[in-house]
């Protein structure tokens, strides 16, 4: 941690505004109080224990789509609990910013990609857990799943 | 530019730095292990978001705001890598 904090005040004791001015219009690093610095924590905590559970899911359930389940919730939220410590720790504005944006992008990107690879999945065949079908009608037709024809697949 | 981090939420966030690589190092197990090509790619996009945490938990500890953007840009690119896979292994190409 004290490499960390001596680059830090290495990189802290240049002239930042005539190198990164965009930064330095952020504010910088900000004045973390003991409100702040709780909150920070509490979220850092609760983000970690979230990835902890979605690798712990990731390496324990049986098939792709069990997985899916755990990384594609538990770890995007981790992350985003994370990312949220970080806009509260720069406070509204420059990086704080980037931070919300971040968290934005997991949201938006984390469910598509896990519905792409599922999708993908299923059309390799591979197989559910024994018990599990794919869903039927009342009268007991299959509801499309797109193998055959795909009438809906974006080019 | 030269505040201090409270002692105890430095701790903090270096116990979450290391706990945050641990779950990266172990999805790596999945990666090699995985008896599908679905599973590497789930756990290829577990990796990713993993190493997004843990550049905005280094933003925060090492006072540095630029560490935000490289987490932004990781999440961005693991989704395309994902979407790009998911694409491969249906179609058999990528961009037509």
């Amino acid at each position: 941690m004290t490499g960390v904090e001596s680059a830090a005040a290495a990189l802290g004791s240049l002239p930042t505004g005539a190198l990164v001015p965009l930064a330095a219009a952020g504010g910088g690093a900000p004045d973390v109080g003991p409100l702040r610095a709780a909150l920070v924590g509490l979220l850092v905590v609760v983000g970690t224990f979230f990835l902890l559970v979605g690798t712990v899911g990731l390496i324990r359930l049986p098939t792709v789509y069990n997985r899916m389940h755990a990384t594609s919730k538990a770890t995007t939220l981790g992350a985003g609990m994370i990312a949220l410590g970080g806009f509260v720790f720069y406070g509204p504005g420059g990086d704080g910013l980037m931070a919300l944006v971040t968290l934005g992008v997991l949201f938006l990107t984390a469910p598509t990609g896990a519905h792409m690879i599922s999708r993908a999945a299923q059309r390799m065949g591979v197989p559910f857990t024994e018990d599990v079908e794919w869903p039927t009608e009342g009268d007991g037709s299959r509801i499309a799943d797109g193998e055959g024809e795909e009438s809906t697949d974006a080019d | 530019m030269a505040s201090e981090l409270p002692a105890t939420l430095a701790t903090l966030l270096d116990v979450a730095l290391v706990v945050a690589a641990l779950a990266t190092l172990v999805a790596g197990y999945r990666v090699i292990r995985g008896p599908t090509t679905p599973d590497r790619v789930v756990a290829l996009d577990t990796i990713g978001t993993n190493v997004v945490a843990v550049a905005l938990l280094f933003a925060m500890l090492s006072l540095q705001g630029f560490f935000i953007d490289v987490s932004l840009v990781l999440a961005i690119i693991g989704f395309i890598s994902t979407i790009t896979v998911a694409r491969f292994v249906t179609e058999g190409d990528i961009i037509e």
